[in-house]
């Protein structure tokens, strides 16, 4: 499972990587939500992959910590899926506004030359 | 320990009266100088409090810990050295401040100019009074911010804020070397305590690093004494209020170089070295100031360039530092003080009164003025160093250490004609300051007719003059005993006394000041004439200013060199600048991790499920199509996006992590939203770009696939290993043992989101708040694009009627959800703290709910039946959110300390009660209004469209008919 995971990580990653290299605004706005999701999972899976121990425990007593998964990295995800949201947001915007106020979609504000 | 607390009220006291005079009206002229006048007294008193055991030799001490760990202390530290410069900066602060009262017009914003007054002393104080290096450093650059703020105080005009920003430019530069200095002097020595620095000379002058030192020490005492070549901004820095040039650039501020350079004798000074760079650049400030001088025209900017002589006097002095040379540079530094801070008092009197400072224009002043001519003309002898009056004794004592013998080298020989050389400028420019502008023939033209000013403006300037003349008189009886101390404290307890005598007998150095006077009333008799004719400044000299190479050469370093590098490595461009970014970010990653990605042996592997991969066989797809078709494509690319995204929140559930996956889930339904009434707003899909065949394009596009290529390699790599290593216990542990004991919840994640770490929670939901408030903002002031504002095809004619038709089920059940989904937002709320749910994930759920009304019919329809107030929603909850934080302090724990408890309800039974509940109420409500304001402001935008379209059309028909 690991492999698949890492392997679905770096494809995730390069695809988002590559968007964001392109000279359309939405090409970039693609790149950032693929690669946000890359960078989730890149994150979740430093807890290390755990099968059916969600961090959900029984009503009082002492518990062992090794028979959940790691609530932290969830807990930071979790934070950064609402702040990729934001940024999405913010970034749509912009793009709508850059777009009425020059016209092109590109993402200097005008066409290249090259 | 009565001692310790009145040294700390003697620092902190300007400072107060700073702050107090800042928070006054506008026009209390009177109170301002009121509290200031006080301060200062208050300060006076303490020093005469302190001044018997100062007498006794001790020193005394104070401090309070600040960064122990850096060996930066608050210590403050007084010996008879500071106790004598304190009680001249405390007492000619308050004569300026008496002056200030009368000299500032009825307009001057009174507050700031005290306020900035007396900070700047407090800064001097710290700096004279500091025990340690470091903090020395901090209030000597603080003195320069301050002088920069005293000097721009008229920023109305272009010379002041000129002026000020020289004067900073060149003190804190300087101030930045001395910090270097003081960080190696601290090394060197092993403690940042001026003690331990000062008793460790021999250490740091067989250093290797001492020319070094030196030099970057002596960078620092020149600019701020301006010495030449960094004496140009003094003169500049008369844009200042006289008030404010009386004090700084007489008595307190200028004097901070010598007195630094007067303090690090033990530890700088007795090198040939030091001799040569600090006597040298004394002597030839003394030399080039006193003939500067002597051709200015302006009154301030003459006594200007004679502070910068008697600067570069006292600096010789220092650098001779012998005992006797150092008791004359203290005594010289207190001399100057008094005289010139009067002559500037005076000079500002005749600018007031008639409304010039230029000598040209100004004469025979003293049938006007005659009780300030007489007292300018006392002070001015004094600066010539005429006999009975301070002024002389302290540079008969400069003459006879110049005669003496100390080291035998060039410099040393030459020390006598030098110094009466300077001495003959010196005479002749006092003498054309008294002779141009108080005798004469009558004043003609002048803006203001002059007369004697107020008596209270000119009390301070009788004071100073009265002290002139008594210590010229009396010097044994007066200051001998406190310039001994203080000598001694800076020389060590074996200083010989040295008494101060008027008279010696017909010596070499009475000779010498004979001869000045002589020659210096020859000079002025034969130039007086031609130079009121020449132009600002020496002959010839005059073209040469260190004022232009400075200009040209800041020109050339924060406007020139930074552009011509920019246009060379800069761009504006993006694409450049994020490749640049990944590129950084893989070449850093490599060289931390390259070597260190070996897989472990016994590696942590969970069992292969084929539906698994399967799943992400699918999810790697929809990315890879969603980077493929992005360009041409954009909804497909929004589809395929999703896809990727639900496989993730697949995975999410697939390894422990319900709470994730349900955040990510309705996260994505909101993104896909968004992003969906946003394409409307996009340029219609383009035909093919020719140049995207081209083989540039394609050179492009395959490079960026490399880098993508290597980063997603990269990042798998590391994934891996990290996944198949053993998980070492982390705090994560500490989490799951607390969470239900302290936190009162079993559901770990939220409870480390909403109570073990809220404060980061807190943080997060107002940067979505923020995130809301500018998208409504931008949005706000947005014009669609003209080419987008039409209404799109699919609402026109058969088309629109058909859309009308075949939505109408849909929308139905969109409307009736609506009830649905609250009581499914309030059920996930409320069930957060115990198992998967919580604020964040009901918040959207509640937006969601919100959307979809918006999307069942039309924004007019919906907002006719519903009112719809996100910004309230934010307001409420962030205050919620920092309520309950706060509530917290009523019980004394710290901001967002949570309590948690379960209990018993009837009928309902036992349930958490924590007030990390309503933290979590206040993170529902901020997401809630956040998202429905964005979605919102998006949606409104077809709206504004069709009004303006409209609005267009209206015009049009008005147009139409007014043109038949």
């Amino acid at each position: 499972m690991e492999i698949v995971l890492s392997l679905a990580i770096g494809i995730l990653a390069a695809s988002g990587i590559w968007l964001l290299l392109r000279p359309r605004t939405f090409q970039v706005i693609v790149g950032l939500c693929l690669l946000s999701y890359s960078v989730n999972l890149f994150i979740f899976a430093m807890g290390r992959l755990t099968l059916a121990q969600p961090p959900i425990m029984p009503k009082g007593g002492f518990i062992d910590p090794a028979l959940y998964a790691d609530p932290l990295p969830q807990a930071l995800v979790l934070t950064a899926i609402v702040i990729s949201f934001a940024t999405t947001a913010l970034f749509l915007v912009v793009m709508m506004a850059s777009r009425g106020v020059t016209g092109t979609d590109h993402v200097d504000g005008k066409e290249s030359e090259e | 320990m009565i001692e310790q607390n009145l040294l700390l009220i003697l620092v902190t006291l300007p400072f107060l009266g700073a702050l107090v005079a800042a928070s006054l009206p506008v026009n209390a002229h009177n109170a301002a100088a009121a509290v200031s006048g006080l301060v200062l007294a208050g300060g006076l008193a303490i020093l005469a409090a302190l001044h018997p055991a100062i007498a006794e030799g001790q020193v005394l001490r104070a401090g309070l810990d600040w960064v122990p760990s850096l060996g930066l202390g608050l210590d403050i530290r007084l010996d008879g050295f500071s106790w004598l410069f304190v009680t001249l900066v405390a007492a000619i602060g308050g004569l300026v401040v008496i002056y200030a009262r009368y000299y500032l017009s009825k307009s001057d914003p009174v507050p700031r100019f005290y306020s900035f007054l007396m900070a700047f002393t407090g800064a001097m104080m710290g700096m004279l009074l500091s025990g340690n290096i470091l903090l020395l450093v901090v209030f000597w650059e603080l003195t320069s911010i301050l002088s920069f703020l005293l000097v721009g105080y008229w920023h109305q005009t272009p010379a002041a804020r000129d002026g000020a920003r020289t004067a900073l430019v060149v003190t804190a530069a300087g101030g930045l070397c001395l910090l270097a200095a003081m960080l190696l002097l601290g090394r060197i020595a092993g403690s940042y305590d001026l003690d331990r620095v000062l008793a460790s000379g021999d250490l740091i002058r067989a250093h290797g690093a001492y020319p070094l030192v030196l030099g970057l020490f002596l960078l620092g005492a020149f600019t701020k004494s301006a010495q030449v070549p960094f004496h140009f901004w003094l003169p500049g820095a008369m844009a200042a209020p006289t008030p404010v040039s009386a004090y700084l650039h007489s008595a307190t501020m200028v004097k901070a170089g010598v007195f630094l350079l007067v303090r690090f004798t033990p530890a700088l000074g007795g090198t040939e070295l030091w001799f040569y760079a600090v006597t040298g650049i004394g002597m030839l400030t003394l030399i080039v100031g006193s003939i500067v001088a002597l051709f200015r025209h302006d009154l301030k900017g003459l006594l200007a360039y004679s502070t910068i002589s008697h600067l570069g006097l006292i600096t010789a002095l220092a650098g001779i530092g012998s005992s006797g040379a150092i008791l004359a540079a203290i005594f010289h530094i207190a001399n100057h003080a008094v005289f010139k801070a009067s002559l500037f008092m005076a000079a500002g009197i005749i600018d007031h009164e008639s409304g010039t400072r230029d000598m040209r224009r100004l004469s025979g002043l003293m049938r006007l003025m005659p009780v300030t001519g007489t007292l300018a003309i006392v002070a001015a002898a004094a600066m010539a160093g005429g006999p009975l009056l301070n002024g002389f004794l302290s540079k008969e004592m400069f003459f006879a250490e110049a005669v003496d013998w100390h080291n035998g080298t060039w410099l040393d020989d030459m020390l006598p004609y030098l110094a009466t050389f300077a001495s003959v400028f010196s005479v002749a420019y006092s003498l054309r300051f008294i002779a141009t502008v108080f005798f004469g023939p009558p004043p003609v033209d002048l803006p203001k007719v002059p007369h004697e000013p107020q008596p209270w403006m000119r009390r301070p300037v009788e004071l100073l003059v009265a002290v002139c003349l008594v210590v010229g008189i009396l010097p044994g009886l007066t200051l001998g005993p406190t310039l001994n101390l203080a000598a001694r404290s800076v020389m060590g307890p074996d200083t010989p006394y040295t008494s101060i005598a008027i008279w010696h007998g017909i010596n070499a150095p009475l000779v010498m000041s004979m001869v000045a006077l002589a020659l210096g009333i020859l000079l002025y008799a034969l130039l007086g004439s031609r130079i009121a004719a020449g132009p600002e400044g020496p002959p010839l000299l005059h073209r040469i200013r260190a004022q232009k190479v400075y200009e040209r050469l800041l020109l050339r370093l924060s406007w020139t060199w930074p552009r011509r590098i920019y246009r060379i490595v800069g761009t504006e461009r993006l694409q450049p600048q994020l490749r640049l970014m990944v590129l950084l970010a893989l070449g850093a990653a490599t060289a931390v991790m390259w070597g260190h990605l070996a897989p472990v042996e016994r590696a942590r592997a969970t069992p292969v499920s084929v539906s698994f991969a399967l799943m992400w066989a699918v999810g790697v797809a929809c990315a890879v199509g969603a980077a493929w078709q992005a360009k041409y494509h954009r909804f497909a690319a929004l589809v395929l996006l999703g896809g990727a995204g639900l496989v993730t929140c697949l995975t999410f559930v697939w390894f422990s992590a319900p709470d994730l996956a349900v955040t990510q889930l309705l996260v994505e339904i909101v993104t896909t939203a968004l992003l969906l009434l946003g394409l409307r707003w996009l340029p219609k899909r383009r035909e093919e770009i020719a140049a995207d065949k081209l083989l540039p394009a394609r050179l492009r596009r395959g490079r960026d696939f490399i880098i993508a290529g290597v980063s997603g390699a990269g990042l798998a790599a590391l994934a891996y290993v990290v996944m198949t290593r053993p998980l070492i216990p982390n705090i994560g542990d500490w989490f799951l043992r607390n969470a239900y004991h302290e936190g009162g919840g079993t559901n770990v994640v939220n409870v480390i989101l909403v109570d073990f770490r809220a404060f980061d929670t807190f943080g997060e939901i107002t940067v979505l708040a923020v995130v809301g408030l500018t998208v409504y903002a931008l949005l706000r002031r947005f014009r669609p694009a003209s080419e987008s504002a039409s209404i799109p095809d699919e609402q026109r004619g058969e088309e629109a009627e058909a859309l009308q038709d075949y939505m109408f089920v849909p929308s139905v059940i969109m409307q009736w959800m609506f009830p649905a989904l609250i009581v499914m937002s309030a059920y996930l709320f409320f069930r957060g703290h115990d198992l998967p749910g919580g604020g964040f994930s009901a918040g959207v759920t509640l937006a969601i709910a919100f959307l979809l009304q918006y999307l069942a019919t039309n924004v007019r329809w919906i907002e006719m039946r519903l009112t719809v107030l996100p910004i309230r929603w934010m307001g409420a909850g962030l205050l919620v959110a920092g309520g309950t934080g706060m509530g917290a302090w009523l019980f004394g724990y710290p901001f967002l300390t949570a309590h948690a408890r379960y209990v018993e309800l009837p009928l309902v039974g036992k349930v958490p009660a924590a007030t990390a509940l309503l933290f979590d109420l206040g993170v529902y409500a901020l997401v809630m209004g956040a998202t429905v304001l964005m979605l919102i402001a998006i949606a409104h935008q077809t709206l504004r469209s069709a009004r303006l379209r409209e609005q267009d059309a209206e015009e049009k028909e008005t147009e139409r008919k007014e043109t038949p």
